[in-house]
């Protein structure tokens, strides 16, 4: 006869709330690991994904996820001339926050390099990757854009074509993908008052300087927008990225980019160690630190709960004691007891987490190797929680069975 | 040592605290109580019955004196010679004032859990178990649970739980006092029946008048000390006179 069985049999109600709410803590545990490992693929996705050997950046600054990075457009060419270089491509990489259906819509705007990149590597879910250099839009699903909607940013509109599937930036912004001009566009997207303003200061400017006093013909350069003077381009791209030919030697590419003075250069794996250790390690330990506790005080309500399922029990305890139960069956009992506790909670907190998680703002990662792991964790929890209870209870005496 | 004794007593003091704190709950209690023979323990509150019951049960040592179940010597003053749970299992079978039943199980599973624990196959547990509840006039109620059943058919599973191992012992403390007089007797019958039937010691701590004529032999306890026994010739003699 399996006492525990019994005694959850006899107390079901009361069982089944307790599991629920264990599951319920669980899943937040859960929950709170897979945050933490989205965070982690968040931000390394984009890195992955991209298919880049090497990022080259502006000098001293870590890259186009840490911080605003500029770099020329001519760097790619000048790049591509590096032996052993396959491929250089445009990366502009920005996060705008706009109003669409009257709702704020928060997205990071990916450039790609077309027609290097249409965004063939991207991971579609629906529709196809950019077909034309103009007024495209692959955008991730977590932006709720729908395929076909059109989209109106700056002074133009952009027609969707492409959904992907988890495509979010550091931050957790879907993403969306457009050709590298069309994000210059959108990034640099001026009012038209700002523009004709602009243009009168540069006037004015211009009426004071030697330069267009002696040479007239630029003051019809002042009309253009700042982007596009050529004697005073701003730096356009966020990064160039490099991909080193087959049998190439990395480090002698890196080398060659790193003797640039206006340039830094990083690995792939350096990128991604910039980001983590960067970007997300803050957020990556609190939330560390968050589910460490989270897990110690499941671990203290779990005994908490148990040590009060066997004191309800002391009478019934006494009394197998005293018809000579050996302690081997009331352990038995109790610790099967924490053992379906935390395991139907672990199942509760699977099963929720599955239909929850999805809703989530933020991506919710579970791996297989992190859900066995927190199954080994309930389960040592589950164990060791139920030995203040098997304290208690070893610690009755037959003789109370007597009492009250 | 006498082997034809269910129960021996020799000596038996029980001290509590010490110093200005002592208290002697029990002193020097010494009886011999044979196979089949069933034996009430009478005396006012607080005279060291329960005491008593609960030393000879293994439960609440003693300590001085010696404890001698069938004939094995188990206790020397506190000291237990065996392992007590193993053997409390094996030959002493309990009934208490209240019943005391595992709240979690069916009356037939606090009968059946008795069996399972001194090594009995489950199947074989279950049946034993539905035939003494059959006995003790209650199978109807075997797949009730406690909070199901009256008073009296909550003592009369307890009995039979206590009456599962066909223990070499049977303690009763009051165990009548939930019962009507009819169910009463009928259960301090069924005592003397399984007393006379398996060879089993009987002690049962009772203040229930109607029932004394059923024991072999009556002893009285008073401010600890077994101050007279007499045997149930003499209490019938007696009952007869008042």
């Amino acid at each position: 006869m399996n006492l525990a069985v019994k005694d959850i049999q006899h107390n079901l109600g009361r069982f089944a709330l307790t599991v629920f709410g264990i599951g319920m803590l669980l899943m937040i545990v859960m929950g709170m690991g897979g945050i933490y490992r989205g965070l982690v693929e968040d931000a390394t996705l984009l890195v992955e994904r991209i298919g880049a050997d090497l990022w080259v950046v502006q000098r001293d600054t870590r890259g186009p996820f840490a911080e605003v990075s500029r770099v020329p457009k001519t760097l790619v060419y000048r790049v591509l001339a590096v032996p052993g270089v396959e491929s250089s491509r445009e990366f502009v990489f920005h996060t705008i926050q706009r109003e669409h259906n009257g709702k704020p819509l928060r997205m990071s705007v990916l450039g790609l390099s077309w027609p290097l990149d249409n965004g063939k590597w991207l991971p579609l879910i629906a529709g196809r990757p950019l077909a034309q250099n103009h007024y495209e839009m692959v955008a991730d699903k977590t932006l709720g854009l729908r395929l076909n909607e059109r989209i109106k940013l700056g002074k133009e509109t952009y027609t969707i074509v492409g959904i992907t599937g988890g495509m979010a930036s550091t931050a957790g912004d879907g993403m969306v993908f457009v050709t590298a001009w069309d994000s210059q566009a959108i990034q640099f997207d001026t009012p038209s008052e700002a523009i004709r303003l602009e243009r009168a200061a540069r006037k004015r400017r211009s009426e004071a300087s030697d330069l267009f006093l002696s040479q007239p013909v630029l003051t019809e350069q002042l009309s253009r927008p700042v982007a596009e003077l050529p004697a005073v381009a701003s730096p356009q791209l966020s990064a160039v990225v490099v991909r080193v030919a087959p049998g190439a030697d990395m480090d002698t590419v890196v080398a060659t980019i790193s003797t640039w003075s206006d340039v830094s250069v990083f690995t792939k794996a350096g990128q991604e160690d910039l980001l983590l250790k960067g970007m997300v390690d803050k957020s990556r330990r609190q939330l560390g630190m968050f589910q460490s506790l989270l897990t110690i005080i499941a671990a203290i309500i779990m005994a908490l709960i148990l040590y009060t399922l066997t004191l309800d029990k002391l009478h019934s305890i006494a009394l197998l004691k005293l018809i000579g139960a050996p302690n081997r069956v009331i352990l038995g009992m109790i610790l099967q007891q924490a053992i379906v506790l935390g395991g139907v909670g672990y199942g509760i907190a699977y099963l929720v987490g599955q239909k929850i998680f999805p809703y989530f703002p933020r991506r919710v990662v579970l791996t297989n190797a992190d859900l066995l792991q927190l199954a080994a964790i309930v389960l040592g929890i589950s164990v060791l929680s139920s030995l203040l209870g098997i304290w208690k209870a070893m610690r009755v005496e037959p003789n109370e069975a007597l009492m009250g | 040592m006498n082997e034809n004794l269910a129960i021996e007593t020799r000596g038996l003091t029980k001290i509590y605290g010490s110093g200005h704190t002592e208290v002697i709950a029990m002193r020097d209690a010494s009886v011999g109580i044979r196979r089949g023979e069933v034996v009430a323990l009478l005396g006012p509150s607080g005279a060291g019955k329960s005491t008593f019951l609960t030393a000879v049960g293994l439960i609440n040592p003693p300590t001085l004196g010696q404890i001698l179940i069938g004939g094995t010597l188990v206790l020397d003053g506190p000291i237990p010679l065996l392992n007590l749970r193993s053997f409390r299992r094996k030959h002493i079978g309990y009934v208490f004032q209240k019943s005391n039943l595992i709240p979690f199980l069916s009356a037939r599973e606090n009968v059946q859990i008795a069996m399972e624990l001194n090594g009995a196959s489950p199947r074989n547990a279950r049946n034993r178990a539905l035939e003494l509840l059959e006995e003790l006039g209650v199978a109807d109620r075997a797949e009730n649970g406690p909070s199901m059943l009256s008073g009296g058919e909550q003592q009369r599973v307890a009995i039979a739980r206590a009456l599962a191992n066909e223990p070499s012992v049977i303690l009763a403390d009051e165990p009548t006092a939930a019962l009507d007089s009819h169910r009463g007797r009928q259960v301090m019958e069924l005592f003397r029946g399984v007393a006379h039937e398996h060879g089993a010691g009987v002690i049962v701590v009772t203040h229930d008048q109607r029932t004394l004529e059923v024991f072999d032999t009556i002893y009285e306890m008073e401010d600890g000390a077994i101050i007279k026994g007499v045997s149930s010739q003499d209490t019938r003699s007696t009952l007869a006179t008042t």
